[in-house]
């Protein structure tokens, strides 16, 4: 089989999982690959799991991921992350946001959740919410993740940069490109530091 | 928009668009919507989001009959609502071509059930193609509407929420740009009355030329284009040992995981190709059939006598995938998938935090009401915190069904039954429930949860809201006036504001003690619409419209 990146973006509804999926499949379309992705609106996006396929390479015929294909799990919370993992296969990177949203009708969040998030991604992204909270409008939050998750993404920064002018709502391009760089920044000083530390 | 990456509904649009397509129409339903709301920002196009699937389908065939190309959008079960012009339409044939577009949801993702409506073009007796990404959505929309012209019948299109919902690059455009071309057929109703008007004698004729048509559409299939046989992708030569007969997405899912196996990948899925399937049966050892849903084209080759593994191989229940297409073909993954050692809890949707539906559902529940449910956002009444919805059948079975358990219902139960319907699905197929509680002199209390807007498909407007597509200006019901057209008394109707929980309660004591139809309106602004509404300078002048109507229409309740 022809080599094939296969990246998983999962959140809660409301935040902006389809238009980063989107500028990271256009970025792959710029890139000169083939490229399909797969996600369902309807009743998931009132307040339920939210999760989008993005598949590229040379030819794709799925635009789902088949189970254990995730090279990269993207999560917009950390929950999200762990119910996708039997998505992702041994050696698979994630980047998730550490902002927990409790379900509704569930009254504590799970313990332990990222300690078993460190054992099963060995290369994984950590966004503390404070580290974006004043840098990173609300709305590219999306974008930022995005950013830091593309450390794990075999494209380059200019096709990302590209999709974003292509794909950012009127007025907005500025703003999300700043939250990629940001994301992406933070992302690369992380792996720098874990990798000091080995 | 330059980019070529486009959802299978975006593709739908675009293709009807370059095949000149004078008219869309439709009603919103999940995952059909997108099409028309595409089309929408075509101005060559007139679209129009009608009151129902049945009446869309009738504007199309009118359309269709005056020359002009038609495309008409609804989710599966919208085709039972059309059925009953689909199957004569079948009869009548069209002049300029009819397309429609039936978006399934295998999975039920967004459904109350996942009927396979490949079982319509068979009982309707239609052709019916079936793409596999977002460039065939595009070219079989134009197939269609040409082999509507060409065979003069209504033709299907098949999509399912994974087509229809998935984005993948379409072909370039010649120049850079897309090309609008001109449909071929003169516009101009065309009077013939035993073509067009279905009365026995005429229908009698009509219903051979049908059988004549599906028997010419047959000798079509085995060397239509859209059917193809391909070799195994692995480059092997020789006899190949695997088989597969597979159309739509399956198909993507067959040559994601099995390279080896020789494919005969249909698009024309009705009626179904026999002498390319015997050719193709006879080249291959083992013979697999992969399809979503019913053994629809499994069923045909064993009636034909083709010997395949189908259903006892893939399961008939649900979407199939990847891993599920490479379990049935006997293929264990080498995929070593991550597992967690935290339980993850369920995250159930629910309404939105300030939905204005919260007030309602919380005080039928105060009240241990038995409620009769309907089909939008509002049926998330049912899940917890409310846990406040007995019933949910079909769109507009609300009042009905409400109707039926009040005639037998124990004296204990009878006033506490109640139905709620959401403003959209009121016009769609409320409206007549209620006319049939007034003429039949029944007991009921029907609450229409007005948001504004069609929520739960993503805002569409609709006959309640005073827009039509495209957030144009246009007249909207008057629940009062239309009440009093049913003869409901003034004092067992009120609208009242969603955002008032005491007037909430109010209102539904005070009805909820009456006799006769009585018909409470709770209206209040979907939060999203609202944000919609604000970017269009629109949202004041429809607060203070809404804030009028239920100034005028108090409910005389006691507010405890």
């Amino acid at each position: 089989m022809t080599e094939m990146t296969n990246v998983l973006i999962v959140g809660v509804g409301g935040q902006g999982i389809v238009l980063a999926s989107d500028v990271l499949a256009e970025a792959a379309a710029i890139a000169g690959y083939d490229v399909k992705k797969s996600e369902i609106h309807g009743m998931s996006r009132r307040g339920g799991p939210v999760f989008s396929h993005v598949r590229f390479g040379e030819r794709v015929h799925s635009a789902v991921i088949p189970e254990g294909d995730a090279d990269v799990i993207l999560a917009m919370e950390p929950m999200e992350l762990l119910r996708w993992t039997s998505w992702a296969g041994v050696g698979a990177a994630a980047c998730y946001l550490a902002a927990p949203i409790l379900p509704v009708g569930v009254d504590a969040y799970p313990e332990g959740l990222e300690a078993d998030i460190a054992r099963l991604f060995p290369r994984v992204v950590r966004v503390e919410l404070a580290s974006i909270r004043r840098s990173v409008p609300m709305k590219v939050r999306n974008t930022a993740l995005l950013g830091a998750a593309s450390v794990f993404i075999p494209l380059a920064v200019d096709h990302f940069a590209a999709a974003l002018q292509e794909l950012s709502p009127r007025g907005t391009y500025e703003a999300n490109q700043a939250a990629f760089d940001t994301g992406r920044a933070l992302a690369a000083e992380q792996l720098r530091e874990s990798a000091d530390v080995e | 928009m330059r980019t070529r990456l486009l959802s299978g509904n975006e593709a739908v649009a675009l293709g009807a668009w370059e095949a000149g397509v004078a008219v869309g129409c439709g009603y919103p339903g999940t995952p059909s919507t997108e099409i028309l709301e595409a089309l929408a920002r075509q101005p060559e196009v007139y679209t129009e989001w009608s009151v129902n699937e049945k009446v869309a389908l009738e504007v199309g065939v009118g359309a269709s009959l005056a020359g002009g190309r038609a495309l008409v959008t609804m989710k599966h079960v919208g085709v039972n609502v059309a059925a009953d012009p689909l199957f004569t339409a079948a009869y009548t044939g069209v002049r300029a071509g009819l397309v429609v577009i039936t978006a399934d949801d295998p999975d039920m993702h967004s459904s109350q059930n996942e009927q396979d409506n490949r079982n319509y073009a068979i009982a309707a007796k239609v052709p019916m193609l079936e793409p596999s990404d977002s460039q065939e959505a595009r070219e079989f929309t134009r197939l269609a509407f040409e082999l509507s012209e060409a065979f003069d019948t209504p033709v299907f299109l098949r999509l399912t929420t994974r087509l229809s919902h998935s984005k993948s690059l379409i072909a370039p455009f010649p120049d850079g740009l897309p090309v609008r071309s001109e449909a071929p057929i003169e516009p101009g109703f065309l009077p013939d009355p035993p073509k067009y008007v279905m009365i026995p004698g005429h229908a009698r004729i009509r219903r051979r030329v049908v059988e004549e048509r599906m028997d010419a559409l047959r000798a079509l299939a085995d060397a239509y284009p859209a059917n193809r046989i391909e070799p195994p992708d692995d480059g092997a030569v020789g006899r190949p040992r695997i088989g597969i007969i597979t159309s739509g997405i399956p198909y993507t899912y067959v040559k994601e995981v099995a390279p080896d196996a020789a494919v005969l990948k249909l698009g024309l899925v009705h009626p179904l190709p026999r002498r390319l399937a015997e050719q193709f049966a006879a080249s291959v050892d083992i013979l697999y059939v992969v399809e979503e849903l019913d053994p629809v084209i499994e069923a045909q080759l064993k009636a034909w006598g083709i010997d395949c593994l189908g259903k006892a191989a893939f399961p008939a229940i649900g979407e199939l995938s990847p891993t599920v297409v490479a379990a049935g073909l006997g293929r264990t993954s080498t995929a070593v998938s991550l597992q967690p050692s935290v339980p993850v809890p369920v995250r159930r949707p629910g309404l939105c935090p300030g939905c204005p539906h919260d007030h309602v559902f919380t005080e039928l529940r105060r009240r241990g009401m038995i409620v009769s449910g309907d089909i939008g956002c509002y049926s998330l009444g049912v899940l917890p915190p409310y846990d406040a919805m007995d019933t949910l059948l079909d769109m507009g079975a609300s009042l009905t069904i409400a109707q039926g358990m009040d005639i037998v219902a124990p004296a204990e139960q009878k006033g506490r039954i109640a139905a709620v319907i959401g403003d959209s699905t009121f016009a769609h197929s409320g409206i007549t429930g209620l006319l049939n509680a007034v003429w039949n002199k029944r007991d009921g209390l029907y609450i229409v949860l007005d948001n504004g807007t069609t929520a739960m498909t993503g805002m569409q407007p609709n006959p309640m809201s005073g827009e039509r597509i495209g957030r144009e200006d246009a007249p909207s019901v008057d629940y009062q006036l239309l009440a009093r057209a049913f003869h409901i008394p003034d004092e067992n109707v009120g609208i009242v504001d969603a955002y008032d929980a005491v007037g909430i309660s109010a209102a539904i004591g005070e009805l909820a003690g009456r006799t006769g139809v009585r018909l409470l309106v709770a209206m209040g602004l979907c939060l999203i619409e609202g944000q919609k509404l604000k970017r269009v300078d629109k949202l004041n002048d429809k607060k203070a419209v809404r804030r009028e109507l239920i100034a005028l229409h108090p409910v005389r309740g006691v507010r405890d």
